[in-house]
């Protein structure tokens, strides 16, 4: 039987030190891909550390939309030698690893940064196979399976790129290995060379010296890989493509929404992995206005837009500087993780008794405490939902994908002007700095609520004065802004009364409290149910599967293959998590013979609320808590074994390096 | 506009004889003066009881966090640099929980005025030692001197970059209105002590103490008062151009470390040399100050978003053929 054959169906990863420029080689594959008419989607791992640390890129290419990772590896890119001991055994029998040939002699024990268990079960690995503890002995193991190994003599690459553009000295172009590392895949990969030179041209901009030796160092590493495995079994080709792609990260994602969404102030502490969507936000502080609402008297002008983002002392300052400034009618944001994002506390309750709208984007990442700074995990729902000392109204949202990213991140600012309270939108590391080309959202149905808002103009005297928290007209009281004329307020953390001054009244603190969460009925009772959750699968389903943010994209993958087989089985998608919609989950789950809670953290958060407010349990949970987000593979393979009723109540996923 | 036009309804709590009387008076005095009008005034404070002081006065008045009033103030301004911004705090509020953001609100040198409430106690959780109290001094309320020794608020500000330093007595009317219109005029960051005898907890820096009740002149019997003014003495505080910048910080500190029998109060510092932060913002965004975050139209009639994001789209898009 000749080999299979696969097109446009690839898992690449590149690995090597932190700050030797794998983040650059990745961008460059996956610019490459998509100019060819590829989607892409990448993850990216990495140690909390600046260099020498290991850190890769795992990227999937497809015709059609990928929307997370695989376990397995078809080719393995690396340059120097702790990659191949860590992610060699991962490359399939028919894949393909390009390596250094100088590094044959390496041992494992000379990988200082490899950890000690990584470094035992790899030396029990190699002694299974009688061999002994090299590269050279990993690598000959590998091909015994079948890997195609590709070595590219980096060293001799580079010394005629040093000639050709007269280089002095080595060291000044080392970074270039990475792109022989790519250009030796794409080789492999028979891809178009033109889309990897439009790739660099993009990535190094006005850099024309370092895009010619790039692209002719590349072009060797390609050449050479080519001629050594000439019919390797995956293969690239472009795709000719009439739609547009965005291709964005979901710390993107989330700044566009935000943007979209009129969000003029943002404030931030730095924090892995939240800042780098302040620091997108701080890249593009000058805005484009569009016409809508242009008064043609003043000739189609006016003054620049433009947004304020503010570094802050600490996240207390973050979180209270924001308050001060949606009090004054900016939308405000601020931005943070788990160790902010805890000392944000007091502030938000002082937003959620004052009625300010406040949004909180809360990238999640592996705690408690410092935790895994770069990992990712969903465990901080439990947290969002109850952060800070007594009973304070607030709207959670979590995003699942970059358009929930986009759609959350503009709605974010209307539920909290409306609803008048602090909004949380969570996100997460694997969203954060994974990277995917997807469709351009169409977004023609957002439109911007600004809620009840009190005007100068409306007839407020001294007996009959503005009432910042007025009791007369349900739980919504008309929001005036600092610096307008006659609607002069107060506020305090204190309870108040309809002013804003301390009170300590029994009865004004029954109607106030009440007032409050009054609110939060109303938002239950006025967010679309499209807001709220998404079903996927067959509405009859015996078997339905509860989860929560960026779990969906792998889920979906896994599930399209379930289904395709023929599997009866649903997915309720929960997006809005606080107010609860206890009525549509208790319907969509209330049939359900199997209900299987799917969450990155240890407690089953989400399932567990659940049950708070339906009764209802899961029967089953898939769980991950190590770190690195769920493949689709390893749920295929859980969900599978649940439906093949082999599972135990708790499975708990553990893949990924 | 009259003092009175800046007051509340709201029964005032605070202790008889409590110095907060005459730093709520004074801060009315100096907004009639100055003629502002009080819905472009947003006072914000922290807890305590000098944080209250919001609740009296007749402009917009935001009572925040113990600690916090500073990064609350700092975002209204921030958002609407249009408005202006008075901010209160307590001694233990200001330099102690909350001395983070102290020290950071000097390095941005943004136009507001930053005052202390100084009597050396926490007034509100019943007299325990507030960072300005000296070590080795036992106010009512401790169970033992004092171990920690005092912060230097003046110091504290010099080093942190404020740009305007002064510091009241709230018993002299007079000259706490003329520090206060000075520090609301000041352009850039200006930082406000004012000494404010709590006679409930502190019953050593008290109204009589600072007035020299207990050393009388011994042929007239007039008190000697510790308190005395800086340009009594004719001194001069300005940075007339940037190179008398260290003679005049270091004048300052030398000032500042005066306690005891002789303490100065009055200006202690002033340049105009440092930009302020909203002028290194427009260095950004030229547009700021005429449109800032809080006045911009976000939305269209019908809530058509405002925000043409095309350019930034087209970057991180891969047309089709
Ligand atoms: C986070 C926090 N910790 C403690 C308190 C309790 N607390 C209320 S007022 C206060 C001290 C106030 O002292 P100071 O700031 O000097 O103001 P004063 O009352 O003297 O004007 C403290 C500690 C609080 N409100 N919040
Ligand atoms: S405790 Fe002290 S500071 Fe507080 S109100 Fe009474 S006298 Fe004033
Ligand atoms: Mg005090």
């Amino acid at each position: 039987m000749s080999p299979a054959i696969h097109v446009n169906d690839l898992s690449w990863l590149i690995g090597g030190p932190q700050g030797s420029g794998v983040d650059s080689s990745a961008n460059v594959f996956a610019r490459a891909c998509a100019a060819g008419g590829l989607n892409v989607f990448g993850k990216r791992e990495f140690y909390s550390n600046i260099m020498g640390e290991h850190s890769y890129f795992a990227l999937r290419a497809h015709t059609n939309l990928v929307r997370s990772h695989i376990d397995a590896v078809n080719v393995l890119a690396t340059f120097e030698a702790e990659t191949v001991f860590r992610h060699a055994r991962a490359v399939t029998d028919d894949g393909a690893i390009v390596y250094d040939p100088a590094l044959a002699k390496t041992r494992l024990s000379d990988i200082p940064t490899i950890e000690k268990r990584l470094a035992a079960d790899l030396k029990t690995y190699l002694i299974s196979h009688g061999v002994g503890e090299t590269i050279g002995d990993l690598l000959a193991a590998a091909k015994q399976r079948g890997v195609a190994l590709v070595p590219i003599p980096f060293k001799d690459l580079l010394d005629q790129i040093a000639d050709e553009f007269q280089i002095d000295q080595l060291s000044k172009i080392s970074r270039v290995v990475n792109m022989l590392a790519v250009g030796a895949s794409f080789g492999l990969l028979g891809f178009d060379f033109a889309m990897m030179r439009a790739s660099l041209e993009e990535v190094f901009r006005a850099k024309a010296k370092i895009v010619n030796m790039n692209a002719a160092g590349a072009q060797k590493a390609y050449d050479l890989a080519r001629s050594l495995v000439p019919d390797f079994r995956y293969r690239l080709q472009t795709v000719a493509r009439k739609e547009p792609r965005l291709f964005l990260t979901g710390s993107q994602a989330t700044a566009l929404g935000k943007l979209y969404g009129g969000m003029r102030f943002q404030t931030y502490y730095p924090i892995t992995p939240a800042s780098d969507e302040s620091e997108f936000l701080e890249e593009n502080e000058i805005l484009d206005l569009n016409g809508h609402g242009l008064v043609p008297e003043a000739g189609g002008k006016e003054k620049g837009a433009s947004m304020l983002v503010v570094q802050t002392e600490d996240e207390i300052a973050a979180v209270t500087m924001a308050t001060g400034a949606a009090l004054t009618g900016a939308r405000s944001a601020t931005a943070t993780s788990g160790p902010g994002f805890s000392l944000m506390m007091e502030g938000i309750g002082w937003a959620s008794i004052n009625e300010v709208p406040l949004v909180i984007t809360l990238y999640q990442r592996a705690g408690p405490s410092t935790g895994m700074p770069t990992r990712h995990e969903q465990g901080d729902l439990r947290f969002a939902l109850h952060a800070g000392h007594g009973e304070s109204p607030r709207i959670v949202l979590a995003s699942g994908d970059f358009e929930e990213c986009i759609r959350d991140g503009f709605l974010a600012f209307n539920y909290a002007e409306r609803y008048q309270m602090p909004v949380i939108h969570l996100v997460d590391k694997a969203l954060a700095n994974s990277y995917a080309t997807i469709a351009p959202p169409d977004l023609s149905d957002l439109r911007i609520e600004r809620g009840a808002l009190a005007f100068g103009n409306n007839g407020y005297s001294k007996e009959n004065p503005y009432k910042r928290f007025d009791l007369g007209n349900g739980p919504v009281s008309p929001r005036a802004l600092l610096g307008q004329e006659e609607t002069i307020f107060w506020n305090t953390g204190d309870e108040h009364d309809e002013l804003g001054h301390i009170t300590e009244d029994p009865g004004l603190r029954n109607a106030m409290m009440e007032k409050r969460f009054a609110k939060l009925d109303l938002a239950s009772r006025e967010i679309p149910d499209d807001v709220k959750m998404a079903y996927f699968g067959p509405k009859d389903a015996g078997t339905v599967i509860v989860s929560w943010g960026s779990t969906k994209g792998a889920l979906l993958d896994a599930l399209d293959r379930l289904w395709a087989e023929g599997a009866k089985i649903g997915y309720l998608h929960l997006r809005l998590i606080n107010p609860f919609p206890v009525d549509t989950v208790r319907k969509f789950l209330a049939k359900a013979k199997r209900r299987i809670g799917v969450e990155m953290n240890f407690g089953a958060q989400l399932a567990g609320v659940v049950r708070e407010h339906t009764g209802i349990e899961m029967t089953h949970f898939i769980l991950k808590y190590n770190g690195r987000p769920m493949s689709n593979t390893e749920l295929y393979d859980a969900l599978r074994s649940v439906l093949g009723g082999k599972a135990e109540k708790r499975t708990v996923l553990t893949r990924g390096a | 506009m009259k003092p009175a036009d800046f007051a509340t309804e709201v029964h005032n709590d605070w202790c008889p004889g409590c110095g907060d009387f005459g730093i709520l008076r004074t801060i009315q005095m100096a907004l009639a003066e100055l003629r502002m009008e009080p819905h472009r005034v947003t006072i914000v404070s922290g807890i305590g009881c000098s944080a209250k002081t919001i609740h009296y006065v007749k402009t917009y008045g935001v009572h925040t966090l113990h600690g916090r009033a500073l990064p609350y103030a700092t975002g209204v301004k921030l958002a609407n640099p249009q408005l202006k911004v008075l901010c209160l705090s307590g001694d233990g509020d200001g330099l102690g929980i909350g001395g983070g953001h102290f020290v950071n609100a000097g390095r941005r040198n943004l136009d507001m005025l930053y005052v202390i409430h100084d009597n050396g106690v926490y007034g509100l959780t019943k007299g325990q030692a507030a960072p300005t109290l000296k070590l080795g001094v036992q106010t009512k309320s401790l169970a033992h001197p004092n171990i920690n020794d005092a912060v230097n608020p003046i110091w504290l500000a010099l080093a942190a970059g404020a740009t305007w330093v002064g510091r009241g007595y709230s018993y002299d009317i007079k000259h706490l209105v003329s520090l206060l219109k000075q520090g609301i005029e000041h352009k850039g960051y200006a930082f406000l002590d004012v000494l404010q005898p709590c006679p409930t907890y502190n019953d050593i820096n008290t109204k009589e103490w600072y007035g020299g009740e207990d050393r009388k002149e011994t042929n007239s019997g007039r008190p000697l008062p510790r308190v005395y003014k800086l340009e009594d003495e004719g001194f001069d505080p300005v940075v007339h151009e940037p190179s008398e910048l260290e003679k005049k910080a270091t004048q300052a500190l030398e000032k500042a470390l005066e306690w005891g029998d002789r303490i100065p109060i009055g200006v202690f510092f002033k340049s105009e040399h440092v930009p302020t932060f909203e002028e290194r913002i427009m260095q950004r965004v030229p547009t700021y100050m005429d449109n800032p975050p809080a006045l911009q139209a976000i939305a269209g009639p019908n809530g058509e978003p405002r925000t043409d994001l095309t350019r930034l789209i087209q970057r991180m898009t891969f047309k089709g053929a």
